[in-house]
């Protein structure tokens, strides 16, 4: 009785999936279908994919601005939504096979996420000639591809100017991902900022190591705090979303302590208790304008873009004027200025 | 044509078979619940893997690290250890290996052996010390080998750092030319997939493991420590010795794997905040193959597949990677859990036995 209690068991398991498979995929299919359709027309046919680096697509970082750049392009152009699409990658190995994946498949264009990609890129680039591929935060000199880079150090002076306006310790801590060139234009271009507001307030860096692991940037914050530091300018993709729990927590318990986002607004995500402003990259809209230039035939391999505070690539956000006071806000704007007129000079690493 | 029959029927088939065939149902149930097609998606993965040379090729590249790291961690498990370090033993073997490749000058038929005859003995080293600790002073090698990983990553990229790495950069240099054990002509064929000898080595390892197991009197010694410690003391074996070797060699099976992929893929190591992975998956490679030579290899195929095909999930019927490892854990839940599946399988053994 028991051996064909389990047979039954087995058989009435196996037949549930196939039948509920068979059930689910019909509708799903049609429904492709007449987005497909209602795309079609006007829209453009071109395919775009991306490929994010190890933080993922929901790192509420870079990677996941870049990818709501694209999906903003597809709306905006009425693609079907089949023709923009990510993969991530889950470590060193997977950038190449991820790029190639896009590029063999004939997508019209592939973005690399992040510095970590540029040699994989290249290899990519170099073994299909007629691809077309793009990267963020990396120089890659191959014809074939389009690079963006940013002036983050202009944009982290502005936070910086803030955060020198509003602390009340004079102490400010950086918490950054890796010790690598990219960062440390944040820190430079933020503790300059810092200085040209309080030349006497201290600016303490830490680097946790990691873009990844939100539970060390919420011990790196604790610290910090711990050791009177009032805010905190993070540049650790998700590490950072650590150093808001901590000052989330903190908050609660009355302490006045404030973190600065980066990459997006990310007082969208964390709330404006702790999010006095960030130091907006905007990923979304250099992956939408080099996207579009494909579509529009005007990409251009082996360019170099770089955007900073003059091109709007770098920046605070609007939500601002809710958490900075107006005073301090046009002091930024002073700052903006100066920096794009060239009265201010930026520095790219910190000054030892 | 009855001795297939037997075979594919045989339990030590048909168990694990069947097993992972409910861990794809589950995986398709989770898939269900989160709203997409688990037919499409299995489908996606088996295109992925076979679909195009370029795919298969680097299949065959994810597949050969975990035949090593699979090894090791069964070796060690005959002689009763549990080796959480393979994934500390294989940085340690590609640091080794990559440290030989840049810094040394040599003809290329000495070089990329040396270079990875070196990632053998720093994966050995690495888990010999664990095994030192567990024979000397009693300190379990499951503690010892988890924070031996942690040494490892550290230590390679603090060596990396300070000697290997330019200024500013990720990644170290790249090796000499004459340490690169990538197969041009094999690697044309695949459509420039990163195809090495490695792969070869992989297999050469799996039959070292069997005849150095079952052939030798080392190997004797081995599993007779891991059968029963006690009595093989009073036999006269040196336990402390066997568990230092065990490590030892367990260790080089990974330290090997780790020297493959840097020379065989790369070319270069980078400085690193996480680990490789291919060491804990090894566990489970292991766990899949039943500690046997055999077994191993099947379990990396599998787990390569698996692994590697997760990304033709994604792009192909849109599922999330989070919900693709789900599949993957329950996969290796069942194969674990053979005990259930022998369960469900019970009438169909009996009969089996009936029949014979």
């Amino acid at each position: 009785m028991k051996k064909v209690v389990s047979v039954l068991s087995v058989a009435a398991l196996s037949l549930s999936l196939v039948l509920a498979g068979c059930g689910s995929k019909a509708p799903e299919q049609s429904q492709g279908g007449q987005a497909g359709q209602a795309g079609g027309g006007q829209a453009p046919t071109m395919k775009i994919g991306m490929v994010t680096d190890v933080g993922g697509v929901n790192d509420n970082s870079f990677n996941q601005s870049a990818w709501e750049g694209l999906q903003k392009l597809q709306k905006d152009l009425n693609m079907p939504e089949d023709n923009v699409k990510y993969l991530q990658s889950t470590g060193d190995a997977d950038y190449v096979p991820n790029l190639t994946q896009f590029v063999k498949d004939g997508w019209d264009l592939t973005w690399g996420i992040g510095f970590l990609m540029g040699d994989h890129v290249k290899k990519v680039a170099t073994e299909n000639p007629n691809s077309k591929l793009a990267i963020i935060d990396a120089v890659v000199e191959a014809p074939n591809v389009e690079s963006v880079v940013f002036k983050e150090h202009e944009g982290s002076f502005l936070v910086g100017v803030v955060a020198a306006s509003m602390t009340k310790t004079n102490k400010i801590g950086f918490v950054g991902g890796m010790d690598v060139p990219v960062i440390k234009r944040f820190e430079a271009g933020f503790t300059a900022g810092v200085k040209a507001v309080k030349p006497d307030a201290q600016v303490i860096p830490v680097y946790t190591g990691f873009f990844d692991k939100p539970d060390v940037g919420k011990s790196a914050a604790s610290q910090l705090y711990g050791q009177g530091v009032d805010i905190i300018f993070h540049a650790a993709g998700s590490t950072g979303d650590g150093v808001f729990n901590e000052a989330k927590d903190r908050k609660a318990k009355g302490e006045n302590v404030w973190v600065i986002g980066v990459d997006k607004d990310q007082s969208l995500t964390f709330g404006k208790e702790i999010t006095l402003t960030s130091m907006m990259k905007r990923v979304d809209e250099a992956v939408y304008r080099v996207s579009k230039e494909v579509i529009d035939g005007k990409f251009e391999g082996g360019k170099v873009v770089s955007l900073g505070l003059a091109e709007n690539g770098v920046g605070l956000p609007e939500t601002s004027k809710d958490t900075v006071p107006a005073d301090v806000l046009k002091l930024v704007d002073e700052y903006k200025q100066k920096i794009i007129n060239g009265e201010i000079k930026v520095p790219e690493e910190p000054q030892k | 044509m009855n001795k297939w029959r037997n075979i594919f029927l045989a339990e030590s088939t048909l168990v694990p078979l069947a097993a992972i065939l409910l861990g794809l149902l589950t995986g398709a149930l989770a898939m269900l619940a989160g709203g997409f097609d688990p037919l499409l998606a299995y489908q996606s993965l088996l295109k992925k893997v076979f679909g195009n040379a370029y795919n298969f090729g680097e299949t065959i590249r994810q597949i050969t690290p975990l035949i090593f790291t699979g090894l090791s961690v069964a070796f060690a498990f005959r002689t009763g250890l549990f080796n959480i370090g393979a994934e500390g033993q294989f940085i340690m073997g590609m640091l080794a290996s990559v440290y030989i490749g840049i810094v040394f000058d040599l003809p290329a038929y000495i070089h990329a052996p040396l270079a990875i005859l070196a990632g053998a003995l720093a994966g050995g080293l690495w888990g010999a010390i664990a095994g030192y600790l567990k024979a000397a002073r009693g300190v379990h090698e499951v503690i010892t080998t988890i924070m031996m990983n942690w040494i490892a990553l550290y230590l390679a990229n603090y060596i990396l750092a300070s000697f290997l790495v330019p200024e500013g950069k990720q990644n170290s240099e790249p090796v000499k030319e004459t340490a690169v054990i990538t197969i041009g002509w094999l690697s044309q064929m695949f459509d420039s997939a990163r195809l090495h000898w490695g792969t070869l080595l992989a297999l050469i390892a799996a039959v070292v493991f069997y005849v150095l197991l079952w052939k030798t009197k080392l190997g004797f010694e081995l599993r007779a420590v891991g059968f029963n410690p006690h009595a093989s003391e009073y036999a006269g074996m040196n336990v402390n010795k066997n568990v230092v070797n065990a490590m030892l060699i367990g260790g080089m099976f990974a330290g090997i794997g780790g020297a493959c992929e840097t020379l065989g893929v790369f070319h270069y190591m980078s400085i690193s905040a996480a680990m490789p992975g291919y060491g804990m998956d090894g566990i489970a490679v292991a766990l899949i193959g039943g500690n046997t030579p055999l077994g191993v290899i099947l379990g990396a195929i599998l787990f390569g597949m698996l692994s590697f095909g997760a990304s033709g999930m994604k792009f192909g019927a849109g599922v999330p990677v989070e919900l693709i490892r789900v599949v993957i854990a329950s996969v290796i839940f069942f194969v674990a859990a053979h005990g259930i599946v022998r369960y469900l399988l019970k009438p169909v053994l009996a009969k089996q036995k009936e029949g014979s």
